[in-house]
């Protein structure tokens, strides 16, 4: 064998070694605990997972932790027993602190589990033995325990030159590996080369201190007779050269750079415990589950070393090597130097633990109080690692950490040889210990706050990107609202829906509008329908507004869907749907128009035998062909509400003469009714009635035939207008509503005046001279007009009418609506100032000789007149009876203050009446001419305008006669 | 005079080509200030609670480079306020109670069968650290939990509570010695030990 160079390292001390006590008696091997308690956390790096659950019983060597990461390791029960408690105990820790531990109860008996060893190590790849190694558990049993397969790992990094086995043992009192190296040498040697297999070093060297010349002859005739490449370097004895930097100096007189490792520059060390444990595992199958340990003390009467399992609690280590509870003073878990005092016996021993130091009072004196650094710089001196001490004290004292760490605070290694050597018994280690966990807590709590930063940071930047998306999508909306707002002006009243941003979904949406748009249509149409087969007339009228306003907004859904569905879409709907409902509007009006005929027929068939019952049976339900045919027709119209604006203007034209038509219809069936009942009690007014269902029906067929050709019926509605104008216009019934309520205030003002009158104390005579009597009753005669009016406004003929006269000239109308103000406005005025007279005290006879009573009187009629010519189509029963009256006062409103402009305009107005009624006479006649076919029709016409042309005349004669007389 | 002239050229030629190596050297090596307010961030301990009266930790670093005062961070507590003040180089000051007390280092915890999975805690949260779903039971990832308070005032059963992190061996440190002794100082050697007579 070759002997190895030895160097020297810097610093070091000679403390009494007091090896020799615990090497007096063999390797004991204490008997089996009560129970064993196993920490999870007995290495750096991650605690293990159990794999076992309280109550479960194991076998010996059977793994009851695994690995939890990485730089982990595995436990295993070391006897066979049950899992008693997996809980929180006390382990060997400076802290003193507890952790979880799997604790076993042994059941004595010690079986072992079977056992694999790894024979063909050799022929195994180096990742699996690697693998191995970290299943059977081994970790560096010198130090720290630093998963042995991680360390072996990490050795490759560099090719190695010097593979070192730690066998110095530099710390006073410990023998363990003394021990190991006697008992165990061919399993060390058989252990170092495995490792050496695997780490492939140049130099393998065995690191021993001289002071162990039964352990160092052993290994020197092994290896010599093995005729093994190991080298044996014998180091002198100085604390601490078992530190792992200070052997590789002394072996290879290289130092490891601060802040870097061994295998940085192609080192490796392992210590003896370690090799022993990888011989064990691989030759053997046994995980690591025993280690060697001292037990010495000046409180032990049987110092020695002991195989003991792990987990052995210290109190019976202490029992079996026979402590003096008396002499104890501190129980101390590792060596004097670097060791640290146990607080409770209860703890349990780990992979680490070599020594158990049971210290008197006199061998471990309490510390001398700390005085204050002489600069000596004997600490110094010491330092194996060529540290400042005094200098670090000084910043570790006043929480200079940065300052610490650039004096290489971490580079000590805490061998407590400047303590050992300072004359001011300063615990330097503890200053420093103290300066590097306050460094590493910082460390961490900025790492920690690092990563709250970047989360905080991270939910911030999600945040606000939601926002934005958020506000992008609001702003599309809105972009997209203005389009959709002009598409809602042409479905005023239709709740369209919401655009989504996408067009696709937007189509979709209309699409699904439009389907339930239609449905409601289809609805109400059928309602309609109904409605108008059971004659119910308000209803009709209600739901045909329903019906076009449905229809509106299906059209203008479909128009935005036009819109909307673009280029690649075109031939949708409107434009392909068009062509065949358009197909089916002609049909419809064919068939109406068909109907239209028969009905006439069978009516004129009926008029001659009225009481033919079959007939009455076939008009009845020719009828109601006839409304169906129209409902048809109607919804037909109301599926091509896509047409051009021209035609739908004529469409609604259509619709109403539709109305229209129903609503003769109605009053035809009415009549018929009437006539019925007429005959069968054998009234006198059969005839009357007769007439009345002749003038209906032609009206209903008029309207049909409008309905035929509907352009041109919307190029002259006003000929047929002033016959249907008093059931239809929604205007005029509004306006008579007006008129009526204006004439019943009329009617209270002038009670209200007689009541005045009264309590004035005026007797009947005077009240009766006075105008008011008078006015009370033209007021009523006028509301009593209106009313009936209203009347005749309902469809149904209440009385016989005759055909209307005044002419429902739009413009006139308006005319008249503008002299109504200003005789309102002249009442007012009037009115006005007979109260300021009043006021003024005049009595009663003065206001009346002034001319405002008479003014007032006069502005009256011109009203009542002008109410009753707007409402001219009233019946002609009513008009006469009302009329001397207003033809009385007109002449004496004209003879004394109405303004003559008035009485021009409205001769005006009916000049132009009369003139336009003559013009449509003329065309009729032409048109009797052109048309024989529709002579009763036309006939009818003409003498409906005639009638008209009439009272224009008569009217234009009053007034002219009124103007003459002023 | 020649040589004083010479003198001078060469004197002006030097620092010249000095002058141009600075230059140069400002322009190459340039390097970008840390600002100070980032210097101050991360100072602060990062718990986002919003404590001091900012929303955030970076809000009240902006705050104190605009002159607000060092003391207004209650989980930093005194160390950070004198890392502050040698950062800033004043005075450190104590903690203002205003903001709330130093208290150990705490984590939330969810009485998880009693969580409703109202998501509000989820909400609450400035560091994301609580998991969970609609109507499902919500935890907390304690490694993540800054120890805010944040999301204990939404829960609507208050089945949040903010528990201590202990010290574990892993967590552990040592002390600081106590120091030079009171005692120490006035040892004699030759002098009475105890007893001494006041
Ligand atoms: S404890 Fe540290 S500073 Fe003191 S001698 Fe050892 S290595 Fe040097
Ligand atoms: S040995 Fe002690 S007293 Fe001497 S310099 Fe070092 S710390 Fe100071
Ligand atoms: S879990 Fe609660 S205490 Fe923890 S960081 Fe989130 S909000 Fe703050
Ligand atoms: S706020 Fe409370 S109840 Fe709601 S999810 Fe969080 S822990 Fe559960």
């Amino acid at each position: 064998m070759q002997t190895a160079t030895i160097f020297s390292f810097h610093g070091g001390i000679h403390p009494p070694e007091n090896k020799a006590q615990s090497l007096q008696l063999p390797l004991g091997k204490p008997s089996l605990p009560r129970e064993l308690i196993l920490p999870l956390g007995q290495h750096i790096g991650q605690s293990s997972r159990p794999l076992v659950k309280v109550g479960d019983s194991v076998l010996k060597g059977e793994t009851i932790a695994i690995n939890n990461g990485f730089l982990s390791s595995f436990l295993h029960a070391p006897t066979s027993g049950t899992v008693s408690a997996i809980e929180e105990r006390l382990i060997a820790h400076p802290s003193g602190l507890s952790d979880l531990c799997i604790v076993i109860k042994p059941d004595g008996q010690d079986t072992w589990t079977t056992l694999a060893p790894l024979y063909d190590w050799q022929e195994n790849s180096r990742t699996d033995v690697l693998a191995y190694l970290s299943e059977m558990g081994i970790v560096g049993m010198g130090g720290a325990g630093f998963p042995t397969q991680v360390k072996l790992q990490g050795a490759h990094k560099n090719p190695l030159t010097h593979f070192i086995i730690n066998a110095a043992e530099c710390e006073p009192y410990i023998t363990a590996d003394d021990m190991l190296i006697r008992e165990k040498t061919l399993e060390l040697v058989l252990g170092i080369e495995i490792l050496q297999h695997l780490v492939e070093a140049d130099n393998v060297v065995i690191g021993i201190e001289d002071n162990k010349p039964t352990a160092i002859a052993a290994l020197k005739a092994l290896i010599t007779q093995r005729k093994s490449k190991i080298q044996l370097a014998v180091v002198p004895t100085k604390y601490p050269s078992g530190g792992e930097k200070q052997l590789i100096q002394l072996l290879t007189g290289k130092e490891v750079p601060s802040g870097q490792y061994p295998a940085d520059i192609g080192i490796l060390c392992q210590n003896v415990g370690t090799c022993v444990a990888v011989h064990d595992s691989i030759y053997l199958g046994k995980p690591l589950i025993s280690r060697f340990t001292t037990l010495t003390g000046d409180a032990l009467n049987a110092p020695q070393n002991v195989e003991v399992l792990l987990g052995t609690p210290v109190a019976h280590l202490l029992d079996y090597a026979d402590s003096a509870a008396d002499k104890l003073h501190r129980l101390v878990m590792g060596g004097p130097m670097m060791g640290y005092t146990l607080d409770s016996a209860a703890v349990p021993i780990v992979k680490t633990s070599n020594c158990i130091l049971a210290a008197s009072k006199k061998e471990l004196p309490a510390p001398a109080p700390e005085q204050a650094c002489i600069r000596c710089g004997m600490c110094e001196q010491a330092c194996p690692a060529s540290l400042l001490p005094q200098q670090l004290l000084w910043f570790s004292k006043s929480q200079e950490h940065e300052k610490a760490e650039h004096h290489n605070l971490f580079d000590c290694i805490e061998c407590g040889a400047c303590s050992y050597v300072c004359p001011s018994s300063i615990p330097l280690v503890q200053y420093y210990r103290h300066s590097k966990s306050s460094i590493r807590e910082a460390r961490e709590s900025n790492v920690k706050a690092d990563l709250a930063k970047q989360r905080f940071e991270a939910r911030k930047a999600r945040q606000d990107a939601e926002a934005a998306e958020k506000e992008a999508k609001r702003l599309a909306r809105q972009k997209a609202a203005p389009s959709k707002s002009a598409g809602d002006k042409k479905a005023a009243p239709a709740k369209v829906a919401p655009t989504a941003a996408p067009i696709s979904d937007d189509t979709k949406k209309l699409k699904v509008d439009i389907a339930i748009g239609k449905s409601k249509l289809k609805k109400l149409q059928k309602q309609l329908l109904e409605a108008q087969e059971a004659e119910h007339v308000e209803d009709i009228n209600a739901l045909q507004l329903h019906v076009s306003e449905q229809e509106k907004n299906v059209a203008s859904l479909e128009e935005q869907l036009a819109k909307t569905a673009p280029a690649a879409t075109p031939a949708q709907a409107p434009a392909a749907a068009k062509a065949p409902v358009s197909d089916e509007l002609k049909k419809a009006k064919i068939d109406v128009a068909l109907i239209g005929v028969k009905l006439k027929k069978v009516q004129k068939q009926l008029e001659a035998t009225p009481d033919d019952q079959e007939l009455k049976d076939k008009v009845a339900s020719f009828e109601a062909d006839l409304s169906k045919a129209q409902a048809a027709l109607s919804a037909l119209g109301a599926s091509t509400p896509a047409a051009a604006a021209p035609k739908a203007a004529i469409s609604d034209d259509l619709k109403k003469l539709k109305i229209d038509a129903a609503i003769a219809k109605a009053a035809v069936k009415k009549v018929e009714k009437a006539l019925k009942k007429a005959e069968e009690i054998q009234a006198p007014e059969i005839d009357a009635i007769r007439q009345q269902l002749q003038e209906a029906q032609k009206r209903a067929d008029d309207l049909e035939k409008a309905l035929l050709n509907p352009v041109s019926t919307a190029a002259q509605p006003t000929a047929k207008t002033n016959e249907t104008a008093t059931n239809l216009d929604a205007d005029a019934a509004k306006k008579r509503k007006i008129d009526l309520a204006i004439a019943k205030a009329g009617i209270k003002k002038a009670e209200k005046n007689i009541a005045l009158l009264k309590e004035q104390g005026k007797d009947e005579a005077e009240i009766k001279a006075s105008e008011w009597p008078q006015k009370l009753i033209e007021a009523q005669n006028k509301l009593a007009a209106l009313e009936k009016e209203q009347e005749t406004a309902a469809p149904i003929t209440t009385a016989p009418t005759v055909s209307p006269a005044a002419p429902a000239d739009a413009d006139a109308a308006k005319k008249r609506k503008i002299d109504l103000a200003i005789a309102k406005a002249g009442i007012k005025k009037a009115e006005k100032n007979i109260t300021l007279l009043k006021e003024q005290g005049k009595d009663e006879a003065e206001i009346k000789a002034s001319e405002w009573p008479q003014k007032l009187a006069d502005a009256q009629d011109k009203l009542a007149t002008l109410e009753k010519e707007q409402g001219a189509n009233s019946d002609t029963a009513t008009v006469k009876s009302a009329k001397p009256e207003p033809k009385q006062v007109e002449a004496k409103a004209e003879s004394i203050a109405t303004p003559e402009a008035d009485v021009a305009t409205q001769v005006k107005k009916q000049k132009i009446a009369a003139a336009m009624a003559k013009a449509q006479i003329n065309k009729l006649t032409k048109r009797l001419e052109s048309a024989p076919e529709d002579a009763e029709y036309i006939q009818q016409e003409i003498e409906a305008t005639r009638q008209k042309q009439q009272d224009a005349e008569a009217l234009l004669a009053q007034l002219t006669h009124s103007q003459d007389n002023t | 005079m020649l040589t004083v002239l010479l003198a001078i050229g060469i004197l002006v030629l030097l620092s010249l080509i000095f002058g141009a190596i600075l230059g140069y050297a400002n322009v190459r090596f340039h390097v970008e200030g840390d600002p100070i307010v980032d210097q101050i961030d991360a100072i602060l301990p990062q718990t986002q609670c919003g404590q001091c009266g900012h929303p955030g930790c970076r809000p009240y670093a902006e705050a104190i480079s605009n002159g607000e005062a060092i003391n207004h961070c209650p989980p930093g507590g005194q160390a950070t306020i004198q890392a502050l003040a040698d950062l800033l180089d004043v005075e450190a000051i104590p903690l203002d109670g205003d903001h709330g007390t130093e208290t150990a280092k705490r984590v939330a915890v969810i009485r998880e069968d009693e969580c409703i999975g109202c998501t509000k805690c989820i909400q609450a949260c400035p560091v994301d650290a609580i998991l969970g779903a609609a109507k499902q039971m919500h935890t907390v990832i304690a490694d993540e939990c800054t120890g805010c308070d944040l999301c204990v005032e939404p829960c609507p059963v208050d089945c949040i509570d903010m528990v201590e992190v202990g010290v574990t061996a892993k967590t552990w440190t040592w002390n600081k010695p106590q120091g030079i002794a009171e005692t120490s100082l006035n040892i004699i050697a030759t002098d009475r030990q105890a007893e001494v007579v006041h």
